[in-house]
């Protein structure tokens, strides 16, 4: 039988060296031979190296088409799930694939399949949002002409006017370069978007414009979203189903009325997906800001 | 087949367009490094003249030949570093901008992306050079009549590959050290600067530096200009100093790019794409 999972994420395992790790050198020749191991061993194994463990044995399934969500407070491994399906991190051990295609063996074809919005747009601050979808859209291989038609149609969609399209980046304000950052995502056409906290820091208008997108990427399209949020009512509002994550591992996944299921009513009022989060991890969302990151992060 | 090969052509001319955008984005800068590159050449080539001065009538200094052997000298140098510097950028300059983590995960073969750079680094560094030289000549009055520019040029050409193999070896610094592995690269321009006898010849040097002169493709760059240009020696006759420069080239592109994806493969184990790591 077909399956119609988007992404397969099947015991993903990530850990980052800290100080006290093993030389650079040590690492640029060692090679991931199976898509986890290192070496045939765990990472743990490798000498007196300090490990902070970002991903601990993660395994979930995302539908075709689905919106899905990933709550979790700073390092709690969300941005670096992100990234091993982005194929910007090897995993130590575990597989993730995205229609079918393995992230780390087929990379090229898993690659062609997704885009990303991360919390910062990051462009080049000189050129214009024209330069840079460009760029972009070379990248994916799409001819100049067509981009530069399919660029004003998605930055207006966006509500950016004409005038901005032209003008440096450095110019524009947040929310308006996360706008270009999502048409950028945008323009690839991809089957699975990536958003790693996509609306944290804008303001409400944009944020609501930011999550209206994301609706209607869903709807009219088809794409499989997985969305990484400390916004609780966003989750709530745009997501099939939710993961809690805390500390590298899933406490629990389930449609956001199934989560709230999870806790009793409290002073009167019907759980929230927060009272859920408070529930299972013991803490509010914006404790624990010690991110078990990447090296120097 | 014939769609993913034009998916990478595309995608290489890509990086060509994005680096065109930037030099007119940031046209004061390039007009400064343009007035830089002239002073420093000329304050270099005016030593020639200098020499003839402080030597005095008796010492039967040849002016012109000096500065004509020290003009070769900076503008080899200046179209080879700049090469070395805008393929070593390649990821230094979008890690200093954000973008490094949208350009590794977007569909492209690594050599594709090298292509792209690299094409642009040569064409630019040809038409930066030859405005450098263009001042030069004019200010020096340079008689170029008995000089063989075809030969100049074929030694230039040969020995961009090697140069450009090392430079995309070099490029890796800025990706395995983040903090400073930008600033790590001027030790190889630096060390190929002191060996390859840019404004002198090899054999004043120590031996140990004449040994590492051997290893060096601007080494061979220089000998092949200056014999093409100061002595007029047919092309044919630089055949000494073209063979090495290819056989440094066969061996230099592709290890840069086995040392290159060895490096990304490490800085994605380690987490070292992060634009703040």
């Amino acid at each position: 039988m077909k399956s119609n999972n988007a992404i397969v994420v099947n015991n993903i395992h990530k850990t980052f060296g800290k100080p006290g790790q093993a030389s650079w050198w040590q690492g640029l020749f060692t090679h991931n031979k199976s898509n986890g191991s290192v070496n045939g061993k765990s990472s743990k194994q490798k000498g007196k190296k300090v490990l902070v463990t970002a991903v601990d044995h993660v395994s979930f399934e995302v539908r075709e088409g689905e919106i899905f969500g990933v709550l979790g407070p700073n390092g709690s491994g969300k941005s670096t799930l992100i990234r091993l399906m982005a194929t910007l991190l090897l995993p130590d051990e575990g597989h993730i694939t995205v229609f079918g295609h393995d992230v780390v063996e087929d990379a090229l074809q898993a690659q062609a399949l997704i885009n990303r919005v991360s919390v910062e747009a990051s462009f080049f601050k000189k050129l214009s949002p024209m330069e840079n979808l460009i760029y972009g859209a070379r990248l994916y291989g799409m001819d100049g002409r067509r981009s530069r038609k399919l660029i004003v149609e998605i930055l207006h969609r966006l509500g950016l006017e004409d005038r901005s399209i032209y003008r440096p980046m450095e110019e524009m304000s947040r929310g308006m370069q996360q706008k270009v950052a999502i048409a950028r995502a945008l323009l690839s056409r991809p089957r699975i978007l990536l958003l790693d906290e996509p609306t944290t820091g804008l303001d409400p208008r944009s944020k609501r414009e930011v999550q209206a997108v994301v609706r209607e990427l869903q709807e009219e399209d088809g794409t499989t979203i997985i969305l990484t949020t400390h916004d609780m009512a966003e989750a709530d509002d745009l997501c099939d189903r939710v993961a809690i994550i805390d500390k590298g591992k899933i406490v629990s996944l389930d449609t956001p009325e199934g989560l709230k299921k999870l806790v009793p009513q409290m002073n009167g009022h019907a759980p929230t997906l927060e009272d859920v989060f408070m529930e299972l991890t013991g803490r509010a969302l914006k404790e624990d800001e010690d991110e078990a990151a990447p090296v120097g992060a | 087949m014939a769609t993913a090969i034009q998916h990478q052509i595309r995608a290489g001319y890509g990086f060509m367009e994005r680096n065109v955008n930037l030099v007119k984005r940031y046209w004061a800068w390039e007009i400064v490094w343009m007035v830089y590159s002239i002073a420093n050449s000329l304050s270099v080539s005016y030593i020639g003249l200098g020499m003839e001065v402080i030597a005095g009538a008796s010492a039967n200094v040849d002016g012109r030949v000096l500065v004509l052997y020290l003009v070769i000298g900076t503008l080899v140098w200046r179209y080879l570093s700049i090469i070395f510097i805008w393929i070593t950028e390649l990821i230094s300059i979008e890690r200093w901008e954000g973008t490094i983590e949208y350009t590794l995960m977007a569909p492209i073969r690594r050599i594709t992306h090298m292509t792209g750079q690299t094409v642009f680094a040569v064409l630019y560094s040809l038409l930066f050079t030859a405005v450098v030289l263009l001042v030069t000549v004019l200010l020096f009055e340079i008689d170029m009549s008995q000089a063989n520019l075809f030969g100049g040029t074929v030694m230039l050409i040969a020995g961009s590959f090697s140069f450009i193999g090392i430079s995309i070896m070099a490029s890796v610094l800025p990706l395995i050290f983040p903090e400073r592995g930008s600033q790590m690269t001027h030790i190889v321009i630096a060390v190929m600067l002191l060996v390859s006898g840019v404004y002198y010849p090899v054999s004043v040097l120590p031996v140990a530096l004449q040994t590492l002169a051997v290893f060096s493709p601007a080494t061979y760059v220089l000998d092949g200009v200056r014999l093409a240009l100061l002595e007029g020696a047919n092309t044919l006759v630089l055949w000494p100093q073209i063979w090495p420069l290819l056989i440094m080239g066969v061996v230099a592109v592709p290890l840069g790019l086995w040392v290159f994806n060895q490096a990304e493969r490490y800085a994605k184990r380690a987490g070292k794409l992060a634009r703040n790591g």
